[in-house]
């Protein structure tokens, strides 16, 4: 089986320089990979690193050594040491995530927030348009609320748009932080349902699951992140 | 993915006297990229746009340009006319005041027509249908077409102005503080109609700003300026997710939050 996703030896450290150089260790030594239709979670109590790790993956937090590689096309990119370009290549292309909260743009209809990524990669807005709408439809968006910004609304509501968002695209790594912390139950069922469309369809996942039902229901295995946390020698 | 960038920056310094305006600035820009310069005020941001595109000669240093038939040329060894020729079809300008980019006593429309007519444009109804067009995607009413600028409001002319530079298909735009004097809510409009239009034309742009969510909703990939020197760089997700240089540390930390 493929294994689209390589973390090897990866450590990460803030140092605040406004707090006189306090450095802030995070993870040391995180090393695992991810397989072509394997949900791996990721476990551990808050402020062990978890999504810290999802950031590093994504490329918003440098890392202070280690490889984060990712099988791109037909190479391999160490997202640790890429220039801005290949990174956003990347994301482009090959590796989704769906943060905990929506960034919104001021004026931007839902239905085009959700259609962007698969006209970033070249298909016709009408198009995608109309594959946005479907994933709006089977996550039980009002369909009122389409041609709307989604800054106002709902906690639950911005969820569905950042995970329909998400999972529009045959990306082939899909990161999740939290994607069903704030929906209901049967929104909650609609979401794990399409993770396990993803798994079907060879997408590798790594994702943080808080809700117990949720992570039984999709996760392949738990990775404890407490492993990599230098506040266990320390504790 | 094209796999030669459209400007080569190479140890671009400015010394004005003794003092220094930028120092030792290099980087590549790629096409469909947009990179925002940050920094406070006097840090050199200004200074290095103006050394980049043209406005004001570098001390030291080149800047190569990849021109519409493949071949680079370095600015400084162009003629003043063929740099000319540069601002005026395949670059734009938008400048903080759109008064120093307008001209304000000639109409809207006509503000917009004379950069098609700088490339050769002659039919008058041609160039008014285009100058109406763009008004249009710039959100400005077309009755307003023969109205001078003058009679705009500060957010209007800014758009104007964006129309402007963009009516003759430019693949390199420059913007100063492009929403520096406006208020709030136009600001929010202003972005969102240059991020799509940034979008849809597949432009490359240079974007200084000392408004960091300006740049977080515009750029790729950020400069941080402190002093004439470039102190801090990379993807503008990882720059402000993640600042390493103390003064980027305090820049961030500094953002009000809403």
């Amino acid at each position: 089986m493929a294994t689209p996703l390589v973390v090897s030896e990866v450590s990460k450290s803030f140092t605040m320089h406004l707090r006189d150089g306090l450095r802030l260790p995070v993870v040391a030594n995180v090393s695992f990979s991810v397989a072509s239709g394997e949900c791996v979670v990721l476990g551990g109590p808050s402020g062990i690193g978890k999504s810290s790790i999802l950031k590093m993956l994504y490329g918003n937090y440098a890392v202070d050594a280690g490889q984060i590689l990712i099988a791109h096309k037909d190479r391999i990119i160490d997202i640790a040491s890429a220039d801005p370009r290949s990174v956003l290549e990347v994301r482009r292309t090959t590796l989704g995530y769906v943060s905990q909260f929506l960034r919104t743009v001021p004026r931007v209809a839902t239905v085009d927030v959700v259609a962007e990524p698969l006209i970033a990669r070249g298909v016709a807005a009408e198009q995608a348009r109309e594959r946005a709408a479907e994933l709006l439809q089977k996550l039980n968006l009002p369909r009122d609320l389409w041609q709307l910004p989604p800054a106002t609304f709902s906690g639950g509501e911005q969820q569905r748009v950042n995970i329909a968002r998400s999972f529009i695209t045959d990306h082939r790594i899909l990161l999740l932080d939290e994607p069903t912390a704030s929906l209901d139950a049967a929104n909650r069922a609609v979401v794990v349902e399409m993770i396990r469309a993803k798994k079907a369809a060879g997408v590798a996942l790594l994702g943080i699951f808080h809700d117990e039902e949720v992570r039984e229901a999709v996760g392949d295995r738990i990775l404890d992140v407490s492993q990599f946390s230098p506040r266990k020698i320390a504790a | 993915m094209t796999d030669t960038p459209l400007l080569k920056v190479r140890d671009v310094s400015k010394f004005y006297g003794n003092r220094i305006g930028c120092s030792n600035v290099a980087f590549d820009l790629w096409p469909g990229e947009v990179l925002a310069i940050v920094g406070e005020s006097g840090s050199g941001k200004t200074t290095l746009l103006n050394c980049l595109s043209t406005r004001l000669m570098p001390t030291t240093g080149t800047v190569e340009y990849q021109m519409r038939d493949g071949g680079y040329r370095d600015l400084y060894h162009m003629t003043e006319a063929e740099r000319r020729f540069l601002m005026r079809t395949d670059w734009g300008f938008v400048h903080q005041n759109p008064a120093d980019g307008l001209r304000m006593t000639v109409s809207a429309g006509a503000n917009v027509g004379e950069r098609l007519m700088a490339i050769g444009d002659r039919h008058y109804g041609k160039i008014r249908e285009t100058a109406s067009n763009w008004l249009e995607r710039v959100e400005i009413n077309t009755d307003r077409i023969d109205d001078q600028p003058r009679a705009f409001s500060g957010g209007m002319r800014q758009r104007l102005q964006i129309a402007r530079n963009l009516v003759t298909g430019p693949r390199l735009v420059f913007m100063d503080e492009p929403t520096g004097g406006l208020d709030v809510s136009v600001q929010a409009r202003l972005l969102d109609l240059v991020r799509g239009l940034v979008n849809d034309l597949g432009l490359s742009a240079i974007v200084v700003t000392h408004d960091l969510a300006v740049a977080r909703l515009l750029s790729h990939r950020m400069m941080v300026m402190k002093d004439g020197h470039v102190i801090e760089q990379g993807l503008t997700d990882r720059v402000l997710d993640d600042p390493r240089e103390p003064y980027t540390q305090l820049l961030v930390s500094s953002i009000l939050q809403v």
